[in-house]
Order: structure tokens, then sequence, then C-alpha cells
């Protein structure tokens, strides 16, 4: 980081929009906007098809945007990519390299096109595959082509790091490790925009969070303020009596199960059980639980899902 | 230093890098070594064979010494580029590439520098063999020679991209590069001599016949058929293959820069 780029965020994403197959096709992304500054870990999570990948090509220049402007330390990714690349470390969700070559020919062929490269052999270590280093890349295994990958984007020192699901197809081990270096980056002022399938990792090493579905951000900001825009839950065996009406609260009776929406949920029990205790109503199968980001991710993609089948038959019947 | 040398020599550093690497590609694939290196020798096995029955003819040279560039267009710099090219591009190679420091052309540029550096290295030691071992001349004008040889070789390079778009796997070349590989071999003196009228006009304008031109004025010091050429007299001869050449060099640049693909279909 440098004073000219220190205070104003390393990237920012305006109203980008990205469509395949000309004005008629199919919109993957519908205008969404973020920032990550330097030192932050922004992490995207949405369904698969949501455009996650779709906006992250865009950020890394590798195509254009429909329209919207995205600016990389400065600089369109896509227009001013000779500016742009030597500063930005990339790893595609499919990417490949050739299978004859070795891990640390591999390694040294990438080093020879960057700019300011690290040493090849620090750049394997940072990834645990020096010991894989003569052999070649066909008979590396899923995980560690993705180790190698990762390793290229940080052969370059870049200040900007964007992941495009770097931990998928790792074993437990190595997908700590890839925590730790990101971590570790984070900390060294490095901004990272990663995608990813799994929230419990999205909780563990992002800042900021952001849920695309059907191509549109549905919830950004941290894992906390992401839970607390979703109501915690109480459910419990219907009783044969009817529940009263709860303040703040909504209440879904089913035959079998009840089920309360709260945004305060140690409020709403302490009612729900003195009414209960008052009566001598024994509530079975009770459980209550506050948001966690895997609920709030649900009902997001479910809340998106009526919708979204209601736009595809829509651009059906306009084609 | 300036920006703009900076950026020349980071040019030349990125391309040479990826030329490494492609060339160590190159020593692993036996297929693609055969092509590049024993197909071109053939017809130099043969000068030397016919050079032990004592009776090497000019004609005789100046039709070795064409098969065997041919040979190396066709196969050392055209098929294999071919085949490397659909090979990265499936395995994904190409698309991860562009997402480094390299520009678009540098790439490029990576993967076709070996193909071309052994056509330029096998003429060479071609000259050097020819000299010490069969008595034949050294290159009367070795300007145009290596003009004729290097201006071949883009041109083959930029129909290599061009097939790439039309072929799904490196198997496929084998079917694919069927088309450019006939037309081309039609501008071969030796084939065009025997064809029909009408067609036999048609030669000097296809890709190969020029380079042959070329290579033979540069070469032999004479035109193909055989009316000796002085230096300064193979200048005025060269000009027209030279500008087939170059036409059809611009227009296969054209076509690929539109039509290349970086991805694999879908």
């Amino acid at each position: 980081m440098n004073a000219a780029t220190a205070g104003t965020p390393a990237i920012t994403v305006d109203a980008l929009r990205r469509s395949y197959g000309g004005r008629r096709g199919f919109e993957a992304v519908r205008g969404i906007d973020f920032r990550v500054d330097h030192g932050e870990v922004l992490a995207v999570l949405g369904t698969n098809g949501a455009g996650k990948t779709s906006a992250m090509e865009v950020v890394e220049g590798v195509a254009a945007p429909t329209s919207g402007r995205v600016r990389v330390l400065g600089y369109d990714p896509w227009a001013d990519r000779a500016a742009a690349r030597p500063r930005m470390g990339i790893m595609l969700q499919s990417g490949g390299f050739p299978s004859d070559l070795t891990v640390v020919e591999t390694a040294r062929m990438w080093a020879g096109t960057l700019s300011e490269p690290r040493p090849v052999a620090e750049g394997l270590e940072m990834v645990n595959l020096q010991q894989r280093a003569g052999t070649p890349v066909k008979q590396l295994s899923g995980g560690e082509r993705r180790r190698l990958d990762l390793a290229l984007s940080l052969l370059g020192n870049p200040e900007v790091l964007l992941l495009d699901e770097p931990t998928t197809g790792l074993d437990p081990e190595s997908r700590r490790n890839t925590w730790r270096l990101i971590s570790r980056l984070r900390a060294a002022g490095t901004a990272i925009v990663l995608t990813m399938h799994y929230l419990h990792e999205a909780e563990e090493l992002a800042d900021r969070i952001a849920i695309l579905h059907c191509g549109a951000i549905v919830r950004s900001g941290s894992v906390a303020e992401i839970v607390a825009e979703h109501p915690s839950r109480i459910t419990f065996a219907t009783p044969p009596v009817a529940i009263p009406e709860l303040a703040g609260s909504t209440v879904h009776t089913s035959a079998t199960t009840t089920t309360v929406h709260t945004a305060d949920l140690q409020g709403t029990l302490t009612e729900l059980l003195s009414w209960a205790a008052e009566r001598g109503i024994r509530l079975e199968s009770l459980r209550a639980s506050t948001a966690s980001l895997e609920s709030a991710f649900l009902a997001v993609a479910g809340e998106e899902h009526a919708a979204s089948a209601h736009d595809t038959t829509h651009e059906r019947s306009l084609s | 230093m300036s920006i703009a040398t900076r950026a020349r020599s980071g040019t030349v550093a990125r391309v040479a890098s990826l030329a490494r690497a492609e060339t160590t590609l190159l020593r692993r694939n036996k297929l693609l070594l055969f092509n590049a290196v024993v197909i071109p020798l053939l017809p130099v096995a043969l000068l030397l064979f016919v050079r032990a029955e004592g009776e090497l003819t000019d004609e005789a040279a100046t039709t070795a010494l064409t098969l065997m560039i041919a040979a190396l267009l066709l196969f050392a710099v055209y098929y294999n580029l071919l085949s490397s090219v659909v090979a990265r591009r499936e395995e994904l190679v190409l698309k991860r590439m562009r997402a480094g420091e390299c520009s678009d052309a540098e790439i490029l540029a990576g993967t076709a520098l070996p193909a071309i550096g052994i056509a330029l290295a096998m003429v060479a030691l071609m000259i050097l063999v020819g000299s010490a071992a069969l008595g034949l001349p050294a290159p009367s004008n070795p300007v145009l020679l290596v003009l004729g040889i290097l201006g071949g070789a883009l041109t083959f390079t930029a129909l290599a991209l061009i097939t790439t778009t039309v072929t799904r796997n490196s198997e496929a070349a084998q079917i694919t590069s069927m088309p450019v590989i006939m037309i081309a071999v039609l501008g071969l003196p030796l084939v065009a001599d025997g064809l029909p009228e009408q067609v036999r006009q048609l030669a000097p304008y296809l890709p190969l016949h020029p380079v042959m031109e070329l290579a033979t004025l540069g070469w032999m010091g004479t035109t193909l058929h055989g009316d000796s050429a002085g230096f300064a007299e193979s200048f005025t001869h060269a000009w027209e293959p030279g500008l087939v050449i170059l036409g059809w060099l611009v227009l296969g640049a054209l076509v690929a820069r539109s039509y290349f693909r970086w991805e694999p279909r879908r």
C-alpha cells in the first residue's frame, strides 16, 4: 500500500451488469455494487448459478462488463489490464496448466511473466507444495492443482487478490492452511475477494460477506449484521390450545408444529414460557435458535426462489 | 529507463519465459518432435542417397530443398502449432495465462516461437550440411531466404490459429489440418507442374508456392524454373511472391484476430 492508495478502496464496483448473448440474452449479473478496502476480506456467497464467477471475471478483467463501472487500484481492470495486472493476483474457478510440465517448471514459467515475482521456492512453500516440485502437473490431485493455482496467484506479491473458490476440492488440512495464508495476507494489507460455497468458511475468514442471488446482492455486511436482519425462530409441537398473540412476532401454526419468528428471542420466549407455565401446558419438542449465517442464507435462497422461477418464465415468453 | 523501453523488455522477458516452457513441452511430445525434426529431414536423407550414387543435379537439390521447407512449414509450424494451441486451450491453459500479466499477443508469440525457431534452425542446419556434405552453394541471397522462411512461418502460424477455431481437440487436428495442407501442397512446384493449366496458374497465389520461390532465389540463386538470377536480379524476381506472402500473412492475422477462441466451447 502506498500513500496514493491509502484511504481509497482497493476495489470499487458500481452498478455492474453482465449479460451473455446480446441484449435479449441471459443477464447473469444484474446491477451490483460493492467495495473492498486494503487489508479487508470480502466473501461472495451464492448458490450455483448466482452469478459469482460472472461478476468475478469482470473484476479480474478477463471479461468486459455490459454496463457499470469497476475500478481496481484506480484502474479499469479490462481496459487498463497492462497497468492493473502487475498488482493483482487472480485464481480462476477453472484454470489449467500444461500437463507435461512439473510443478516447479510451471511456477518458473509463470514467475518469468511477472514484473516483481517472489522466489518460486517461497511461492511453493506458501501452499506446501515444495515436496511436489518435481512432479508433473498431470500427476497432481485436484486439491494439489488448486494449491498450485493459488501459489501462482501469490507469486507476484499482489495488492489485490481475487480467488474464485480457492478451497473447493481441498482436504481439511490444506483448507486450514489456505485460511491461515489468507489471514496472513490480509494482515499484510492485501485486499481479498473470495467466492465460496462453505458458509462456515466465510464466517471464519471474511470481514464482510455479500450474498449473491440471481445476479443481485441480496444481503451484505458483517456476519453479525446479516444475521441481525433475520428473525430468530422458536418451534414446538402444536398444543391442543390456541397460542396467544406474542408481541413483535409472527406465529405459524400447522396441525403438528408451531413456528414463531421473532426479532427478540429472549423476550418472546419469556412471554411464551410464562403463558405455558400459567396454564400448565407442556410444550413438546421445544426449540429456540437465533439466526445463523446458514439460516439467513437459506432464507434468502428460498425467498428469492419463487421470484426467480417467475423471472425465467417471463424471459422465455419474451424470446 | 523510459516506460516504453521497460514495457518492451518486459515483453521480451514474458515471451521468452513462455517460449522456454513451450520448448520443454515440445521436447516431451514425441509426435510433435517427429513432425518438427524427422519429417523435414527425409528429403535431405534422399539427397544424401542420390549424392552417394554420384549424380546430384541442381534440379534435384532444389526439389529436395523445397520439399524440406514445405515439410517445415506444414508440420513443424502449421500442424504442431495447431495441435499445441488446441491442447492449451482445452486444458484451460490459455484462459489461465490471460489472468496473468501477459498480453494476448505475448501469449500467442510465446507459444509459436519455438515452432518458428525450429523452422529457422533447421534451414540453418541444412545450409551447413548442404555446403559441407553435399557440395551445395552457400545461399546467394540470404536476406530473401530468411525473409521467405520467416514470412512463410508467420503465415502458417496465422493459418494454424484460424484452424484451431474448428478443431475440438488435438486428435481432431489430424482431420481439420487437411484442407490447408492439401491446398498448400498444390502450390509445391513438384505437384503444380503436373496439374492442368488452369490450376497451375493459381499455384503462385497459394500460401506455400511464393515461399518456395523466395527460398530458391535466396539459396540456389535461380527461379523455380531454373533461370539463374544474380544477387541484384533476385530482388526483382522477389517482389511478386513477397507481396503474395505478405497478403496471406495480413489476411490470416486479421481472420485469426477476429475468430480466435481462448476457451473451449461449452
